[in-house]
């Protein structure tokens, strides 16, 4: 759906930010309306795509997984193979062509799990942007190998070390920057969270997982899927994917949030299901707050999940019902990505581990000719300090290979 | 003020710091030495248009629980001793969990004069702009250097009480060099309303604040008042207050 010309989906969204960056708002609006229109920025958008990214990302029948879970077919689409290894890399190279037609010359960017960090470094590299990442000090402690690839791009990184020390506060210094900088420097919202236009532009840059998971899906097993899920944190994923499937009825969407390591207020990012409407970074949304209005840390053991707040258009369809909001704890998180290098061989971002987790929760209770299909947003490399780290709650049964009825075919396991 | 060709001086305090007594008596004591009109800052988890120096004030008064309720009653307090308008800067979120109709009418209570909200611009303003006009408050919008004749124009036809234009680009305390487009932000301003226009961010020394007063009715001095309480320390916070205000005040008071 489109957002209204206020930039409102349903309640949410809006443009809560200085007055000093409303102008820069305005004419990034403008600009991006302009070149959607453009068929020439497209085609040169779908060529990085396709011989850079390496789209379309295939979509993998996950046979071992299905048969450990003994429920429906489990499909993953896998964003993990993307060029830098997460779908963020859609997003940043839409922005930053986009930012180029504006005749930027800089792009700035805030990151948690670093792997907006990277995608942003990347198409700033590929683009010839001077590039500056601000990550909180907390996060470039977990997901050190990242910083180190943001710097190997060229691009800078500061430490934000103000309030939780993670990506929230990593955006507040982002937009202070920002307002610093405006009239120079494009700023590359990584979610598809912030103030209108940004939750739009993201989204649609992330569409293309939809439009791919739906073709793929048609071909593989001749209809839409019965389900898909993926990780929210900001919602880019998400949404990129739930997209093309938000006018089918009768495909379940299931956003998958943060559960943490408790219920109780700072011990999880789940805003959706635990939070309440508010303004933070530039849109009213559903936010994890006290009872003053002040912002409460989040946390997650996946750095791109710790998140207080979450883009406006899932706010809206959490509200229509569209889209069903659970969590996966960090426990539950971790053996899903243990599971998944077991039984697929495929290490899973901790973030994109936490809907590995619910949809074998959910394939379970699915009938076995069900079609489930999850988005793995990307890839675990990142997360072997954390998940080393982290003691091992459960232990993962082994389970053996299903038999070869070929991958990502429609084929069903025996 | 204006027609006495003065500049008057608005100065802000972050709310509840360094705890909600001392607030009470740095007002009165700016107040005191000729301040024309004091902001509260109610300290907010996420400031994002503010510098290093507010950020750090709002919060230590954070860590003491300090609210939005308290404040209203240290408003209340305020009103009784003193006739100095009142301003609460707040960014929207506080608001919007206390209830914005709620807090109007709370706001009037207490007798303060106005609200300054930097996260709400005049696209997102008019529902709360309606509330204040019904109980006679002021929602003072703001101007930037970089905002369009076209949004000048608009920010003018819905403010109420004055207009606050940035002087920079920037956050709060910045000590970045005013916007040279400046000038003609405030000459855009004053063609579109008869409003009072005050300056603000960045401004701390005399001697900045006599270049930039005559291009304005009053100017604002916060992040550098800040940071004057904490180098002077509890006890000499009021004396400190009252000397950097006077000193400012002498500066832009007759031209």
């Amino acid at each position: 759906m489109q957002p209204d010309e206020r930039g409102y989906f349903g309640a949410y969204g809006g443009r809560y930010v200085p007055e000093t960056l409303m102008p820069a708002l305005e004419e990034l609006l403008a600009a991006y309306l302009e070149a959607r229109e453009d068929p020439q920025f497209q085609q040169q958008f779908q060529e990085y795509l396709q011989h850079y990214v390496g789209r379309p990302s295939p979509l993998y029948f996950a046979a071992n997984l299905t048969r450990y879970a003994g429920g429906a077919r489990i499909y993953l689409k896998r964003e993990d193979l993307n060029h830098t290894g997460a779908h963020k890399i859609n997003n940043t190279l839409g922005q930053a062509l986009l930012a180029r037609r504006m005749g930027k010359r800089r792009v700035i960017a805030e990151t948690g799990a670093g792997q907006h960090g990277v995608a942003t470094a990347t198409a700033a590299a590929l683009l010839g942007f001077s590039c500056t990442i601000f990550m909180g000090a907390e996060d470039v402690r977990r997901q050190e190998p990242n910083v180190f690839r943001m710097r190997l791009l060229g691009a800078e990184v500061v430490e934000v070390h103000a309030g939780s020390r993670t990506l929230k506060d990593a955006m507040n210094e982002a937009i202070r920057h920002w307002v610093t900088h405006v009239e120079s420097t494009y700023y590359l919202i990584g979610s598809a969270a912030g103030p209108h236009p940004y939750p739009m532009i993201v989204r649609d840059f992330q569409a293309v997982i939809g439009r791919e998971t739906r073709q793929q899906v048609l071909a593989a097993t001749g209809r839409l899927p019965d389900c898909v899920v993926a990780c929210v944190g900001g919602g880019s994923n998400a949404l990129g994917i739930f997209s093309a499937f938000l006018a089918d009825p009768d495909v379940r969407l299931v956003g998958v949030e943060a559960g943490g390591r408790g219920p109780r207020p700072g011990e999880h990012a789940a805003s959706l299901s635990r939070g309440r409407p508010g303004v933070l970074h530039g849109s009213l949304s559903y936010l994890l707050q006290d009872e003053h209005g002040q912002v409460s840390p989040a946390h997650s053991v996946s750095a791109g999940l710790d998140y207080p707040g979450v883009g406006p258009e899932l706010s809206f369809l959490k509200d229509t019902g569209r889209v069903s909001f659970t969590s996966a704890s960090d426990a539950e998180a971790l053996d899903a990505f243990r599971l998944l290098c077991r039984t697929e061989g495929i290490l899973p971002a901790l973030e994109s581990a936490h809907a590995v987790a619910e949809a074998v929760r959910l394939a379970r209770e699915m009938a076995p000719e069900a079609v489930l299909v999850v988005n793995l947003s990307g890839r675990g490399d990142k997360d072997m300090a954390t998940v080393a780290r982290e003691e091992v709650t459960t232990c993962v049964p082994r389970v053996s290979p299903a038999p070869f009825s070929g991958c990502g075919t429609g084929a069903r396991p025996v | 003020m204006r027609d006495r060709g003065e500049t008057g001086l608005i100065t802000y305090v972050t709310a509840g710091w360094p705890d909600l007594e001392a607030t009470e008596r740095l007002v009165l004591a700016m107040a005191a030495a000729g301040a024309d009109l004091v902001e509260l800052g109610v300290p907010f988890s996420d400031p994002l248009a503010d510098g290093p120096v507010i950020q750090r004030a709002s919060q230590a008064a954070l860590a003491q629980g300090v609210n939005l309720a308290q404040i209203l009653a240290l408003g209340a307090r305020l009103r009784a001793q003193t006739d100095v308008p009142l301003v609460l800067m707040s960014y929207y979120n506080p608001i919007l969990a206390f209830g914005p109709a709620e807090l109007v009418a709370a706001a009037a209570q207490a007798g303060l004069d106005g609200f300054i909200i930097p996260d709400l611009p005049v696209e997102e303003s008019g529902p709360f702009c309606a509330l204040a006009d019904a109980h006679g408050l002021a929602l003072v919008p703001l101007v930037a250097p970089t905002s369009t004749p076209r949004r000048i124009a608009a920010i003018a036809r819905h403010a109420r009480g004055f207009i606050y234009c940035v002087s920079l680009t920037g956050v709060t305390g910045s000590t970045g060099a005013y916007s040279e487009k400046l000038a003609q932000v405030c000459h855009t301003v004053r063609a579109h309303t008869d409003l009072p226009l005050a300056l603000g961010f960045g401004i701390g020394r005399p001697e900045q604040a006599r270049e930039l007063a005559p291009l304005a009715d009053a100017l604002v001095v916060g992040s550098a008042l800040i940071q004057r309480i904490e180098e002077a320390g509890a006890h000499e916070a009021e004396s400190a207050v009252q000397e950097m205000v006077l000193g400012l005040k002498s500066a832009i008071g007759k031209i």
